[in-house]
């Protein structure tokens, strides 16, 4: 286990070494909030960014769109539109803060949830090829904040998992116990490195976290909590949350509104509660996998491959659809029932880090993506070109 | 040494020692005989809510409903959202949303029970090595109660599906699972209709709104997570194959289809007229058989499979031994399974009596559900008092049959040890402590629960505790506590 302040200052050493020199950014990057939303079970992309000006949408999700009473899809452009339940993200992107990825997915390939969260999350070619999360091996690159990655959740997703400091913070419904048998817990934990690190984490979220600590757990309260230690001077600049619920074999439009609103809360929730701090801001929602084309049997779709991807913050170059689109006819489907995946998660994620954090793009992919063959994306950032 | 293989005994394979227990002379005698006096169905979870019980309750509900509607609703499911049926006729929609309520309130309620009685098993029971074995096979057959129509079938699943099975054939536990209401349900099995099936063909025929067709979900987790795991050599062809096999599958009283066979509420029921005709092939091997025998068959094949015997090694010797499994001890298990023709009790015998088992540092970190019930059992509690312990559990990361997927909870350390998680222990273990703790003077007790385990520095701050109940929570929340 890594001494976390000797830990901190190496980490700061290296980090300064790395920056891409002559970046105007670099000086500012200290500012720069990154938040990953993971959605877990398969966020159905095309009833979320939906194709209308595909003809052959419509012919495969008729009668399949969003319930009535979530209102009247938003136009984004000549092509896509967007879910009405996501109406707070439809006004960022009107405002040019937030931008849809689509026909997007991992490297994996296969229909596993827990292997693509894997995939996903580690950053590696495979499921189980790295044991560690790729936003944790990018973490020594960054500047260093004084408080470490958070995970919004009680205990750490993968992405976070790792040898650089992270901890995990929840709303508890939970008494707080005596402060006196706190103490003499943490003095209890000394000699055990694994429980000493785990505590002194744990204290220093539960100090920061304030009045917040009270919460609960709707993903709205979620994104003020997470707003909350980003927003601090010296704060985390780090943070994940997790969403779960996405996998809808059936019932799909009812369900998939609910689900869709509730994310468009987090993320609105993040926007308001971070304040000025929101033109630092980039946030990107993903997920392990798509959903097949069409409707199955059950008013639901199975898994699939090509889905779509959120990007939020006032540090994103938004108001776009970005997207090399497939095509949703018969011959264009990958194995004749998913959405082809045309860009590269990763690549969306090493080309969002570099540019927000002003880093080289070359060595992002080298330690958070396995140096994969990938081509970070880039100009999602305003400022970049 | 004995002392130290009496605790790793009670908390490796058990679920903690208890106040009163005297400390097995022969541990791994202790461990086999309990298997042999194991209880299926005790009085506890007898009186819990079973699936028949939960499906009446579910089909005195779409009675109100269609008798509310006139008899209109008849082709939903009992938790589908009927709104949209309703038209704008308020009270109705009131009176509606009343009935809902209360379904969901007896939901709750009979999950309530279930998991007291679940508990209350696992507080008082004989046999803790044997309620270990029935909570590790529940979590391999995880279903969770996330889903409206789950909430009161977990608990069955566990106590109809699992209990009776786990010293006996696993085949006999996977044929049980699948074929049990709260699977169906929980992976949508129950309404997978087969494409070139009698209902398929008369609704092309009939070009209704919406057609009926394949759920592959139920396949792809029998391949993927109940018997060969991923890298067990199967692809997107043979999860196919095997969704059209189990098409028929289904439930009575839960869902209504045409051309359906009547069967009683909540039990298993084939539906020939939803099943895929013809010869299927998985994993090479061809299925000629009819209807429902045709799933029958692959489910017996998949559970003699090689990958099937490593999966379940692997993932046995993962829960009670290590998170990385030793693997002299995972090839031992596998071979014993196979060698068997698939006994459990042939892999028990091999992990009790592995030196790997026996292995001195404690090396598993306890889930929140072990730990909790261990720090009651180790202040004498007995009954599970009321719903704070699910609340409890809530807040530890790990409610009750609440896993999230249907690949239950994971059983590694960097699942569980986690800051913010580690502070509710230690909230938890106070609140636990200001229960019972005047009554329990823990300097006596850690020596006691913990023999050859107890650390010194552990001994000194229970010592040092200004009062009783600090000195138990201090007990609960020590490192050799936290792990087994």
């Amino acid at each position: 286990m890594i001494d976390r302040r000797r830990f901190l200052g190496h980490a700061g050493l290296a980090g300064a070494a790395l920056l891409t020199p002559g970046l105007a950014l670099a000086a500012a990057s200290g500012e720069r909030r990154f938040v990953l939303i993971i959605l877990r079970g398969a966020m159905d992309g095309l009833s979320t960014v939906m194709p209308v000006g595909d003809p052959a949408y419509a012919a495969l999700r008729r009668g399949f769109g969003p319930p009535a009473m979530a209102g009247a899809p938003i136009t984004l452009d000549g092509t896509f539109a967007l879910h009405p339940s996501l109406a707070e993200t439809g006004k960022l992107f009107a405002k040019g803060e937030a931008a849809f990825i689509h026909a997007v997915a991992s490297p994996y390939r296969e229909r596993s949830h827990f292997d693509a969260q894997n995939v996903l999350e580690t950053g590696g070619n495979a499921a189980y090829a790295l044991k560690d999360g790729w936003l944790n091996r990018l973490l020594p690159m960054l500047p260093a904040a004084r408080e470490p990655a958070i995970a919004i959740s009680t205990t750490l997703p993968m992405a976070l998992r790792g040898v650089a400091p992270a901890t995990s913070f929840a709303p508890s419904k939970l008494p707080e116990a005596d402060a006196d048998l706190m103490s003499r817990a943490g003095a209890l934990y000394e000699s055990d490195p694994q429980l000493h690190t785990l505590w002194t984490q744990a204290m220093e979220a539960r100090s920061l976290a304030g009045d917040k600590a009270e919460g609960r757990g709707n993903p709205t309260a979620l994104g003020a909590l997470a707003a909350t230690f980003l927003a601090q001077p010296q704060g985390a600049r780090i943070a994940v949350i997790e969403m779960t619920g996405w996998d809808t074999h059936a019932n799909q439009p009812g369900r998939l509104a609910g689900l869709l609103r509730q994310l468009d809360g987090l993320i609105n929730s993040l926007r308001t509660g971070l304040g000025p701090a929101w033109a630092q801001t980039a946030v990107v929602a993903a997920t392990e996998f798509g959903r097949t084309a069409a409707p199955n049997g059950t008013g639901g779709t199975d898994h699939g491959t090509g889905s779509a991807a959120i990007l939020a913050g006032g540090a994103i170059k938004g108001g776009r659809v970005i997207s090399d689109w497939p095509g949703l006819a018969p011959a264009q489907l990958h194995e004749g029932r998913d959405l082809r995946a045309t860009a590269d998660l990763r690549a969306l994620f090493a080309g969002l880090a570099a540019e927000h954090f002003g880093l080289d793009p070359a060595q992002v992919v080298r330690a958070g993506f396995a140096g994969a063959a990938i081509k970070p994306m880039t100009g999602l950032v305003r400022g970049q070109s | 040494m004995r002392d130290q293989h009496a605790a790793i005994a009670w908390n490796r394979f058990g679920l903690g020692a208890r106040p009163g227990d005297t400390p097995p002379a022969d541990p791994q005698r202790w461990l086999l005989d309990q298997l042999a006096n194991y209880k299926p169905r005790p009085s506890t979870i007898a009186s819990a809510p079973g699936s028949s019980e939960m499906a009446a309750r579910a089909r005195d509900y779409l009675q109100r409903i269609r008798a509310l509607m006139g008899g209109g609703a008849g082709r939903r499911g009992p938790m589908a959202n009927e709104t949209s049926k309703l038209g704008d006729d308020a009270s109705k929609r009131d009176e509606q949303q009343a009935i809902r309520k209360a379904i969901r309130q007896q939901y709750r309620d009979g999950y309530g029970q279930q998991v007291r009685a679940r508990v209350s098993q696992a507080l008082s029971t004989e046999t803790p090595f044997a309620e270990r074995l029935v909570h590790f096979w529940a979590n391999h057959f995880a279903i969770s109660v996330d889903k409206a129509q789950t909430i009161g079938l977990a608990g069955p699943l566990e106590f109809e599906a699992v209990r009776p099975h786990i010293t006996g054939r696993f085949v006999d536990m996977l044929q049980a699972v699948e074929r049990h209401p709260g699977m169906l349900m929980y992976l949508d099995q129950a309404q997978s209709i087969g494409p070139n099936s009698r209902l398929a063909t008369a609704a092309r025929r009939r070009q209704t709104r919406r057609q009926p067709g394949l759920n592959e979900n139920l396949a792809r987790e029998i391949l993927e997570l109940h018997t060969l795991g991923v890298g067990g050599g199967y692809a997107q062809p043979d999860v196919l194959e095997l969704a059209r096999a189990l098409s028929g599958w289904s439930v009575g009283g839960f869902v209504r289809r045409p051309l359906g066979v009547e069967a009683p509420d909540g039990s298993f029921v084939f539906q020939p007229a939803w099943h895929e005709p013809g010869t299927r092939t998985l994993l090479g091997t061809r299925y000629g058989q009819e209807g429902e025998a045709q799933a029958h068959a692959m489910l017996q094949d998949l559970a003699a499979h090689p990958a099937t015997a490593r999966h379940l090694a692997t993932k046995l010797a993962r829960h009670f031994v290590a998170d990385m499994p030793p693997p002299a001890l995972v090839e031992r298990l596998a071979s014993a399974y196979h060698t068997s023709g698939g006994d459990l009790m042939a892999m028990y015998r091999v992990l009790i009596s592995s030196p790997e088992s026996w292995v001195s540092t404690n090396p598993k970190f306890k889930t929140p559900w072990d730990w909790t019930i261990s720090a009651l059992r180790a202040t004498g509690t007995r009954q599970s008092p009321d719903l704070r312990i699910v609340a409890a559990l809530n807040e530890l990361g790990q409610p009750v049959w609440r896993p999230g997927s249907p690949a239950g909870w994971e059983d590694v350390a960097e699942s569980w040890a986690a800051p913010d998680a580690l502070l509710r222990r230690v909230e938890i273990a106070g609140r636990i402590a200001a229960i019972v703790g005047d009554r329990i003077d823990a300097r006596s007790l850690a020596p006691r629960i913990l023999p050859g385990v107890l650390s010194p520095a552990t001994s000194s701050a229970i010592a040092r505790a200004d009062r009783p109940e600090q000195g138990l929570a201090l007990l609960l929340a020590s490192p050799e506590f936290l792990r087994r």
